[in-house]
């Protein structure tokens, strides 16, 4: 194989002409860290309720719960993303859907794919945190209540605290997909990390420069996301528990 | 104090619990024994409502458990109850342990909360564990510290559930010094417990489980001496042998 390694190409000025092609791939990889980061704020939240509401006493709830999370989960992404973004400003009223076409078409990309993961990844968080709800031993429950707590306090103070912890290690991994998973956005026109990547291949015509350099700043984002979880996990460790100390 | 009257209750179709009923009266000792399966953890569970039943009623200082109107958190303020499996938050500092519900469910300040802990845990000789978090501690520290948790919430009448039976053997005559401490204080204590020399030396009564009802219902002293059932004769038998 004859192939032109041309690395400089990354420091030529790209053709819009304000920065270089770097330039170009650092804003999609602030895209893609914006993006994710806000997606997963907002799948920690709702998977969080949602979560809970899986393990509460009541068929009503754990009911809703339970049909929350096998829509999201059970549609592929990429339906669910095309949905957000073509078919629901279409079922809004026409003049909101009018003022939502008219609005910056970046902002109307960057909501849709937010929603579209934070909704996704929630349904796969809280099938998380009921996994470790339903893992800890039952008595806890009746030594909170047995205390006087009432159900929404034993949650507060003695479930949750260590279901929360005990799921760190699965977390981690939801959280690095979400980043993987927000690639996606690039379909509906989304300029984050690996659309920069396709449309420096375009430009440059080094497709190997352009997708090593996109497969390093996603591996970055590896490296940085497990360093952070791993000291989440070392800041709650419980001493003399399992995996403590 | 706590009086149980006509209490069943079922699993679907199985039936855990028929026709309980018992008094324990204030500063009274009862010890509930009974072979495994008999229901008797069950019953204790009733008592504070953390297990529901269908038939009968249970009175705990003049509130009724079972009326769906009751305000359970507060009834259960001031009902202690010990586990089989010690149940203190891991999570949490011994000191943390002793002072969550003092907290959040009494409302005591921080520093009354903990002075009245410190005190509770200095009472069943661990003071120097406060620290600590419950994974350090030994089976039969760990359940004296939820016995000292228990007592922190003052309250009215203590539950105790099988308290040794997770226990190393080394380790029960340390919880049961606490437990025979606490009912010549004058505690009122329901336990359901094997260990029958504690029923022996601090119990008044004696009731007697088997397979969901209460087999014998009598004093200390009559129920070791002449038993009346045939259960209950044989399960004494069995259990005294050595």
């Amino acid at each position: 194989m004859s192939y032109a390694w041309h690395w400089e190409v990354l420091l030529q000025p790209a053709a819009s002409g304000d920065t270089t092609y770097l330039g170009w791939m650092l804003a999609g990889f602030e895209t893609t860290v914006a993006l994710s980061l806000a997606a997963w704020l907002m799948a920690l939240l709702l998977g969080g309720m949602v979560g809970v509401l899986r393990t509460v006493p009541g068929r009503l709830w754990s009911g809703l719960a339970a049909a929350y999370v096998e829509l999201f989960r059970n549609v592929p992404l990429l339906v669910q993303l095309f949905s957000w973004y073509f078919v629901l400003p279409e079922l809004l009223p026409p003049a909101w859907g009018d003022a939502y076409k008219q609005t910056n078409p970046f902002l109307q990309q960057f909501f849709a794919a937010c929603v579209c993961l934070g909704f996704f990844t929630s349904a796969r968080v809280a099938e998380q945190v009921r996994s470790g709800i339903d893992s800890l031993p039952r008595g806890q429950k009746n030594a909170g209540l047995a205390l006087g707590f009432t159900l929404a306090q034993t949650y507060r103070y003695v479930m949750l605290p260590m279901a929360l912890r005990l799921i760190v290690p699965p977390l981690t991994s939801e959280f690095l997909n979400v980043f993987k998973n927000s690639a996606v956005a690039s379909t509906i026109g989304l300029l984050e990390l690996a659309a920069q990547g396709r449309q420096l291949v375009d430009y440059t015509a080094q497709p190997f420069e352009s997708f090593i350099a996109v497969t390093l700043l996603y591996m970055l984002i590896n490296v940085f996301v497990m360093a952070g979880m791993r000291w989440v996990e070392r800041k709650t460790r419980v001493p003399g528990y399992i995996g403590g100390k | 104090m706590i009086s149980i009257r006509g209490v069943s209750k079922h699993y679907g179709s199985f039936q855990v619990l028929t026709d309980c009923s018992t008094e324990v009266n204030k500063g009274e000792v009862i010890v509930v024994c009974g072979p495994s399966g008999s229901g008797k953890s069950t019953l204790i569970k009733c008592v504070n409502g953390l297990e529901p039943f269908q038939q009968g009623e249970i009175v705990v200082n003049g509130i009724s458990v079972g009326d769906p109107k009751t305000n359970l958190p507060r009834l259960r303020a001031h009902v202690g109850m010990v586990f089989q499996h010690f149940e203190l938050f891991p999570h949490m500092s011994i000191a943390a342990n002793l002072t969550v519900a003092q907290e959040k469910v009494l409302g005591r300040p921080r520093d009354e909360a903990l002075e009245r802990g410190l005190k509770l845990l200095d009472r069943v000789g661990l003071k120097a564990h406060a620290h600590k978090h419950p994974g350090e501690l030994s089976g039969g520290q760990q359940q004296r510290v939820a016995i000292a948790r228990a007592l922190a919430m003052d309250p009215i009448c203590m539950l105790f559930d099988e308290p040794t039976s997770a226990l190393d053997p080394e380790m029960i005559n340390e919880v049961l010094d606490v437990m025979v401490e606490l009912a010549q204080e004058g505690m009122t204590m329901m336990v359901v417990t094997h260990e029958m020399g504690f029923a022996r030396k601090v119990a008044h009564r004696v009731v007697f489980m088997d397979q969901g009802r209460i087999v014998e219902d009598a004093a200390k002293e009559a129920f070791f001496a002449t038993p009346r059932s045939e259960r209950a004769q044989q399960f004494l038998a069995k259990i005294l042998h050595h």
